[in-house]
């Protein structure tokens, strides 16, 4: 008996362990957001709330230079990748073509590259083109990996819509816009959020592609990179800190108004 | 363990005192109950009523909260459902769609180190004569190729018992006619117990000797299919099992062979074999289908119950028979069933008409009629819950 | 979500009843797919021409023009073989360690937890938490924990579980921990996925056909998970060969543990010369489309449904 209750509690218990040990440096760069560090942010000096009334005072603001440069680069990069993203994956769903194979394997390809390869790639063919390297080329480099996987996403939605909705909108005397923009679009609308979400996040928290395409500016990540070897000032704990929060609760509530919603009609039916 | 040999005939299986509750309510109160060995038992009940949790507690799948389960007389409640000499054919046939069709019939035998397997899958696949298509995936098969191969998966490996948990449930109806007749015969050719849930009282009275009626975790009556029929115990088992009109009164007087009961001021007479309930405030019953229409006020004569007169309410033609409502004033409405020997419906709407049967057909409930009302749940038949609300509204609209 | 990427592509498509109006599709591919030559097929090709590039004959550190130097792969391969090596080894081992981690976890949120869906969501939400927070500050705060002046490795010291002398910092030890962690979500999800689906009436079949536990589990959850399986591998295999984040001097690693990932890095950006960066970064491509290749389709064609 003792033994069928030991291996009863002892998944529960692994995974429980498994999800504290997932969140051990979250919850370090969190604390260390708090400590009265100087220059470099290593050992614990003490508690304060300095760091995070006063982000931008260190370095004269670059910090929050680099996180501004993160935030403008992921929104132009998530609003192009998911328009581009979510026409193909409309068009691979609805639409019979030729060349649909070497279609999905253009598609499947980025995500199966490493990072450093697309980065380079890239940057050998800016260097060659003599394009200088500045937010454009970010912005560039950003959109081509995220549209990939937008179209993934979407793609999903897609496959998962009734056509005999559009039919009956057809049916109902809507023109192919009005259908569009009355039925299909807002169907689908879920999906394309999940994407941009997505688009944005891989955007904002990337490194290695940004590193051989910025030239001089440098994103959130970049500016952690640079400053990894001199120390991190506590600024950049604030920031993370503060993004990691504002992401967290919006999921949590995203989960929980579904799942109330799931009970609700569940109640109901 | 299982060891390596087959049960070489099927064996007694044996419920006593099972109890099972789960978190927030009680799927079974309180069961007993024998199937013998060889027998084709059936266990019928609306969804909900605990059939699929006993077929789950005698496969291991779940353990009894109280009491035993004893398979050919030996204690199996504390075995592990992979442990115990029983195999189930599932409702969703849950064939393992990583394998072709001869590695799910072979699974179980190479689980219990038997040496041929293989050919001993293709002969049970030959059974159900899907042997040519020992190579395919399930994916590949029809609804009934599937269930037969389900069946042929547990038959395989010759369990003392066969449990069959609404395995016709996907089918059309003309497949499941011939998928009934098949369980039937390799019954017969087996002769392993079969232990059959289902929701469908034609396909229990087609196929098993032995249906247990069930309803809210109890047996509501026990026997073959005729003497449920024939003699429902309980107004439960009157309507699950095809449809009834009940009246209830009380009993007037009596003599030694039948009772007389007040039925808004009529003496109806119900044998008193046919009856469990003798004295007090009684509920009896007759089959829509021994009901004769009259259209003139029938003699009286000892040995028919008449009543009326009402009006016809509504008339649905069938094919093979008609059905009427009748209403009739101080009573309710009444179903009746007229074989179609000539050519369409005899009565029209609005008609007035006379009711009788053969005193020998009707019966009386063992139902207290006090609480006749809680014990009274509707039926799942939709053909009887049209007729229901048929009769409300009907009513309602009278009542207009 | 996007991690079924992988599994989307081995699972047969949908032949609904698409129409046929090439123009509208068009209409809708032109943009993404002329986006996708131009920013992803044309630098794979100038790729290709940077990796065969000689120095200029009189030009300045950095200056090349476009040749057929093949001893660029040659010169490339003699030079750094052990790092093309160490990536993969490296690479494999995390993914390995991954999978251990996150299958058993997968399965508690997937099959076990399927009872409480707030449950589920909210561990789900742990699972990918990490992403929430930069990838360079949680591989820091690693760097940190693990560090030696840290408390876990006086402590392991003051035990005598670690040598007095010993480091965890700049090992192979602290980079494919630091792969693992950074890539485990990866793992995680597509389990997740797979298990979730996973109809456990079969699991109730297995039982009931004479398989123990153990047993259902090797011949029945394990080949019906294989499309989690295939694409989790995938997904952490392929980012930890390429990273470079993990094993670099001022994270992770150490002088013995660069990878592919810092050498093209140093290459490209610190040494300028691009012939080898490019040459090293198509030698990484193209081992991993071949991996990539082969055990899709093995895992595709014998274990997948």
């Amino acid at each position: 008996m003792t033994r069928i209750s030991f291996g009863k509690w002892l998944l529960p218990l692994y995974a429980a362990l498994a999800l504290i040990f997932l969140m051990v440096p979250i919850v370090y760069t969190f604390i260390f957001s708090f400590n009265d560090s100087l220059k470099s942010n290593i050992t614990w000096r003490g508690f304060t709330l300095d760091k995070w009334l006063h982000v931008c005072a260190v370095q004269n603001g670059a910090v929050c230079q680099a996180f501004g440069n993160s935030l403008v680069i992921g929104l132009v990069a998530t609003v192009i990748a998911t328009t581009l993203g979510t026409m193909i994956a409309i068009a691979l769903v609805r639409y019979r073509f030729k060349f649909r194979s070497a279609t999905s394997l253009l598609l499947f390809l980025p995500m199966a590259t490493p990072e450093v390869v697309l980065g380079a790639g890239l940057a050998a063919q800016f260097l060659s083109l003599g394009v200088p390297k500045d937010m454009l080329t970010i912005i560039l480099a950003h959109t081509m990996f995220c549209i990939s996987f937008v179209v993934v996403t979407v793609k999903a939605r897609v496959a998962g819509l009734d056509p005999a909705l559009e039919e009956a909108g057809r049916d109902l005397y809507g023109s192919p816009g009005q259908v569009f923009a009355r039925i299909t679009f807002p169907l689908l609308l879920p999906g394309i959020l999940a994407a941009a979400l997505l688009s944005f996040a891989l955007s904002f928290d990337d490194f290695i592609i940004t590193n051989f395409n910025s030239g001089a500016v440098t994103t959130f990540p970049k500016y952690i990179y640079i400053s990894a070897s001199r120390g991190i000032p506590a600024e950049a704990n604030v920031i993370a800190s503060a993004v990691f929060i504002l992401a967290l609760v919006l999921v949590v509530t995203a989960q929980v108004s579904s799942a109330a919603r799931a009970k609700r009609q569940a109640g109901l039916g | 363990m299982v060891t390596g040999a087959f049960a070489d005939r099927g064996a007694d299986l044996e419920l006593v005192g099972i109890q099972k509750r789960f978190p927030g309510f009680t799927a079974i109160e309180h069961l007993d109950l024998v199937i013998p060995a060889g027998s084709f038992f059936a266990l019928l009940g609306p969804s909900g009523c605990g059939k699929t949790t006993t077929l789950r507690l005698v496969a291991g799948l779940e353990e009894p909260t109280d009491g035993r389960i004893l398979i050919g007389g030996k204690d199996v409640t504390t075995q592990k459902a992979y442990q115990r000499p029983v195999n189930t054919v599932f409702q969703s046939y849950a064939l393992f769609p990583h394998m072709t069709v001869l590695e799910n019939v072979a699974f179980g035998l190479r689980r219990r180190k038997i040496t041929d397997a293989r050919s001993l899958a293709h002969e049970a696949l030959r059974l159900v004569e899907l042997d040519h298509l020992a190579a395919r995936r399930p994916g590949q098969l029809s609804g009934g190729q599937q269930q037969r191969v389900a069946l042929a998966r547990a038959i395989v490996n010759r369990p003392a018992l066969l449990l069959l948990d609404e395995p016709l449930g996907a089918l059309d109806l003309k497949l499941r006619r011939q998928m009934q007749l098949e369980l039937k015969s390799i019954q017969e050719d087996v002769g392993l117990t079969f232990l059959h849930v289902t929701h469908d009282q034609e396909e229990a009275m087609t196929m098993a000797d032995t249906i247990a009626v069930m309803n809210k975790g109890r047996i509501e009556q026990l026997g073959a299919p005729e003497q449920l029929y024939d003699l429902p115990k309980t107004a439960f088992v009157a309507n699950f099992l095809g449809q009834s009109n009940l009246f209830t009164g009380p009993v007037l007087g009596e003599t030694s062979t039948s009772i007389t009961v007040d039925v808004a001021g009529r003496g109806i007479v119900v044998p008193k074999a046919r009856s469990h309930r003798h004295a007090g405030d009684v509920t009896i019953g007759v089959r829509p289908e021994k009901l004769t229409l009259h259209r003139e006020n029938p003699v009286a004569d000892s040995s028919h119950n008449v009543m009326g007169p009402g009006r016809v309410r509504d008339v649905s033609f069938t094919g093979v028979s008609t059905q009427y409502l009748v209403a009739v004033p101080g009573i309710g409405t009444l179903v009746v069933f007229e074989q179609n020997r000539s050519f369409g419906p005899v009565e029209g709407e609005g008609d007035e008409v006379w009711l009788t049967w053969n005193v020998e057909h009707g019966f009386g409930l063992d139902d207290d009629p006090a609480d006749w009302e809680t014990k009274f749940v509707a039926d799942t038949s939709t053909k009887s819950i049209a007729a229901q609300r048929r009769a409300t509204l009907v009513t309602e609209l009278e009542e207009a | 979500m996007a991690f079924a990427a992988f599994a989307s592509t081995t699972a047969p498509t949908t032949d609904a009843p698409a129409r046929r109006r090439s123009k509208v599709a068009l209409l809708l591919l032109l943009p993404g797919i002329l986006y996708l030559v131009l920013f992803f097929l044309a630098p794979l090709v100038s790729l290709i021409l940077t990796s065969l590039q000689a120095p200029s004959e009189f030009g300045d550190i950095g200056m090349y023009s476009y040749a057929f130097r093949w001893e660029n792969y040659a010169a490339v391969i003699e030079q750094y073989w052990p790092h093309i090596l160490r990536s993969f080894g490296y690479a494999l081992i995390a993914t390995v360690l991954a999978l251990a981690f996150s299958y058993p976890l997968a399965y508690f949120i997937g099959v076990t937890a399927r009872r409480w869906p707030l449950l589920q969501s909210l561990m789900l939400v742990l699972v990918i938490a990490p992403f929430f927070i930069s990838f360079l500050l949680r591989t820091l705060a690693w760097k940190q924990i693990l560090s030696d002046e840290s408390f876990l490795v006086t402590s392991l010291k003051a035990v005598s579980l670690l040598a007095p002398d010993a480091h965890l910092t700049g090992t192979a030890f602290s980079v494919i921990f630091g792969l693992t962690y950074n890539f485990i979500p990866f793992m995680t999800l597509p389990l997740y996925t797979t298990l979730e689906r996973l109809d456990l009436r079969y699991l109730e079949a297995g039982n009931d056909l004479y398989a123990s536990g153990f047993h259902t589990f090797r011949t029945v959850t394990l080949p019906l998970s294989m499309p989690g399986i295939v694409a989790g591998t995938l997904l952490t295999f392929i980012p930890a060969a390429g990273d470079y984040i993990n094993a670099s001097r001022d994270f992770l690693g150490g002088a013995d543990t660069q990878m592919i990932g810092n050498v093209i890095e140093a290459n490209f950006l610190v040494l300028l010369n691009y012939p080898a960066a490019a040459a090293l970064s198509l030698i990484l491509m193209t081992v991993i489309l071949v991996i990539v290749g082969v055990y899709v389709k093995r895992a595709g064609t014998e274990e997948l449904l």
